[in-house]
């Protein structure tokens, strides 16, 4: 019991940083109706910003944990955040209204591209960094000697999780720029006649997206220890399992199906095994569209003729 | 500065402002881009510590790229004019075109034909041209699902896998020839088609793609991980040489050469490697200009232009849909086969994402739908490819700029118009800004 309450903490911290990723996904699909391919390597773009910055604080003489953390967070959200805007306006502007799987091909390509500019510009090796958060509480002492532990990265992760989506649904619910995104989802066509700025709107989706998925990428390195260039691919797919899991365009489905795609790949690795992971991940997907095509929390699609 | 306004006496009315402040933001904008990421390059050291260095002078080159690559867009632009500008060609261009449009299909046959005797000494040239068709196969093979019938498959790449990994399993457990072990593979590949494919019925657009994509790493991952069979990341070697129906190409006794009293050469068995692929594609792109012609063919197109009037019509959508993806991984199968035994080795490694990406990008840029466009596009991506060999990794950042590039430039495929399969009267090619395929 202790070693299924273990998992379950640690499958929800796996959790919280998919459904990070995956709100990225869900925006964009639901305003643009396109799959973000080069997502996943924004992610990693986010890890690797998160690293160099934190190897300069350190090396200027900065110790305060807390601040260097502050700092890393918004460093990284800041700079990612641009490559998501440069990267639609590159590469899926010119494509929105063209046919549907060139802005997908263009998006594969820009993933590329992203995975290979990282791994030309920081090379191909893990890039470890020491740990910079310790220590952690035991929850409950077991008799086999076992014990339940949360460390205080899991509960930075899981907090850091919190405030960010306490956040970003009141922009969404309760904001301008929130009501015109929902509009430019709706409708885009009688949203720019409304006098919704389509292009902005749409470049700010990116952004947010872009921006969580640095924390997301912020928090992976923080709890692994490490970044490299390939990473974006699998965290990307699964991240987007996680959106389709939870119903595509839907924000709380997004982070629902985040969690559960984390509790799935942590629960399978500790009972079965660990090489199987992703293919669990990877089948639940197909299951799922196969007999909830529109997933937990999504809104069925009407078909028009 | 300079630059500007020296362009702007060749050309008249160019806004040179605008296009500096354009030129100044992009810089800006890469400025911080790269900042971190060009500025400062990490690397772990011996005892696992982190170490950094800064590269202010690569960064600076790329922002003084990134400037002078802005104002050089925005003068071609300039140049070009506006996008939708219709450019009247004089008749006599045109028909040159046309002509040239009619004879490019038997020039590039022969010269296919051609290539084992012009470069007969020059391996690299033959070794690329099997690479190239072997790409041509699998987009012809997968143009059958996209660009017929309008399914959208990201996992391709796992049907030319299960093809590759039939014939290495059979040829080094029970020692079948190639020739038995083909149409195997091409039937094993088909019936994972059709495993594929029920599941996914029901998809479509974005979520098939998604399905297909995580189809595929699922085979990779069970290829990777099922040790016993596959042999895990280390792969199959030793996997058995083709022969030429039953003659080996070796410089044996029995071989093809001491047969024919001739001298052997390694370049044989290239060159009829370089001729198997050749036939197998050439057969790929008959089967599907018959299959076009058949009901079934018909099907799959009208699938592809709408599926809710498909069923009206009385059409069983579920046979249309599973045949098009048993009969397109039939071929990644055979063209999975002879990856093999041209290799002589394979491992999950061969078999990843960037493959299935890599083809589907030949079908999309080839036009989606037309034969000679994936032949085309294949000899483009793979030649322009191999032209930046020597850059190693610049090699797919490269890549994927094309790919982005290529499909601003041109979304809807090197070819993109077609001739119907039906038509009243004549026969009139159609801008394929009218057919609405891949979204089905």
């Amino acid at each position: 019991m202790d070693y299924f309450a273990q998992q379950l903490i640690n499958g929800l911290v796996l959790g919280s940083i998919y459904g990070l990723i995956a709100i990225g996904y869900t925006m964009v699909y639901g305003i643009v109706g396109m799959i973000n391919f080069a997502h996943g390597d924004i992610f990693m773009i986010g890890g690797f910003i998160a690293l160099i910055t934190f190897l300069i604080l350190v090396s200027i003489g900065l110790t305060a944990v807390p601040l260097i953390l502050l700092v890393v967070l918004l460093v990284a959200m800041a700079i990612t955040s641009l490559y998501g805007w440069t990267i639609e306006r590159i590469a899926y502007r010119p494509l929105r209204h063209s046919f549907r799987l060139a802005p997908m091909l263009s998006a594969i390509g820009m993933s590329f591209v992203l995975t290979n500019f990282s791994q030309v510009a920081q090379g191909a090796r893990v890039k470890p960094v020491p740990p910079i958060i310790t220590g952690g509480y035991t929850l409950h002492e077991g008799v086999d000697g076992f014990s339940i532990r949360v460390s205080n990265i899991q509960i930075i992760v899981v907090i850091t999780t919190v405030v960010l989506l306490a956040l970003f649904t009141y922009l969404v619910a309760r904001t301008r720029l929130g009501r015109d995104m929902r509009a430019c989802e709706q409708d885009q066509k009688m949203a720019s006649l409304l006098g919704v700025d389509v292009d902005r709107t749409i470049s700010f989706t990116f952004v947010i997206g872009a921006a969580l998925a640095a924390v997301a990428g912020m928090m992976y390195l923080l709890y692994y220890g490490l970044v490299d260039f390939f990473m974006g691919f699998v965290a990307g797919i699964k991240a987007f399992t996680a959106a389709v899991l939870g119903g595509i365009g839907s924000l709380p489905g997004a982070m629902l199906g985040g969690l559960l795609i984390g509790l799935i790949e942590t629960l399978w690795s500790a009972y079965f095994s660990t090489e199987y992971k992703d293919v669990a991940a990877f089948s639940i997907l197909i299951v799922v569209l196969i007999f909830m095509p529109t997933g937990l929390l999504g809104r069925p699609e009407v078909e028009k003729v | 500065m300079a630059t500007a306004s020296t362009s702007s006496k060749i050309t008249r009315g160019l806004d040179v402002a605008f296009i500096f402040k354009k030129a100044v933001i992009s810089a800006l904008v890469a400025l911080v881009l790269f900042s971190l990421m060009i500025g400062v390059r990490t690397e772990a050291g011996s005892d696992g510590q982190l170490t950094y260095w800064t590269r202010f002078g690569d960064l600076a080159a790329m922002v003084a790229t990134v400037f002078g690559g802005s104002i050089l867009i925005e003068l071609l632009r300039a140049w070009w004019g506006p996008v939708e500008t219709v450019r009247v060609m004089p008749p006599s261009a045109t028909r040159a075109l046309s002509f040239a449009g009619r004879a490019l299909v038997p020039v590039l046959l022969i010269f296919a034909f051609l290539v084992p005797v012009i470069f007969y000494n020059e391996r690299y040239i033959l070794d690329l041209g099997i690479l190239v068709l072997t790409y041509v196969m699998l987009g012809w093979g997968l143009n059958i699902v996209v660009g017929l019938a309008g399914l959208l498959d990201l996992g391709y790449v796992a049907f030319y896998a299960v093809g590759a990994y039939s014939y290495a399993l059979l040829a080094t457990t029970f020692g079948w020839s190639f020739w038995m072990c083909l149409p195997l593979a091409g039937i094993l590949a088909a019936f994972f088609g059709i495993l594929l494919g029920f599941p996914v019925l029901r998809l479509r657009g974005d979520y098939l793609a998604i399905v297909t994509l995580a189809f595929g790493e699922i085979i990779r991952l069970v290829l990777l991980n099922w040790q016993s069979l596959t042999g895990g990341p280390n792969g199959i070697s030793g996997i058995p040489r083709p022969t030429m129906f039953g003659i080996p190409l070796t410089p044996g006794d029995d071989g093809l050469a001491a047969m024919l009293g001739i001298e052997f050469s390694p370049t044989h068995r290239i060159v009829f490697l370089f001729y198997l692929i050749l036939v197998l594609a050439l057969i790929t792109n008959w089967a599907t200009i018959r299959l076009r012609r058949l009901p079934i063919g018909r099907a799959w197109e009208a699938l592809r232009e709408d599926e809710v009037a498909c069923r009206a019509l009385g059409i069983n959508t579920t046979t249309t849909k599973l045949t098009a993806f048993a009969i397109g991984a039939m071929f990644g199968g055979f063209a999975g086969a002879f990856f093999a035994t041209r290799q002589g080795f394979i491992s999950p490694e061969s078999f990843t994402f960037h493959e299935s990406a890599l083809v589907l990008a030949i079908v999309v840029l080839g036009g989606m739908g037309s034969q000679l466009g994936v032949a085309l596009a294949a000899l483009a991506l793979i030649g322009g490819f191999e032209l930046f060999r020597g850059l190693e990794h610049f090699r797919m950042l490269v890549f994927g700029m094309a790919m982005v590039l290529l499909m601003i430039w041109r979304p809807r495929g090197l070819i993109g118009h077609r001739a119907p399969t039906v038509y009243l009267e004549r026969n009139q090619a159609i801008s394929s800004d009218l057919v609405k395929e891949g979204s089905g």
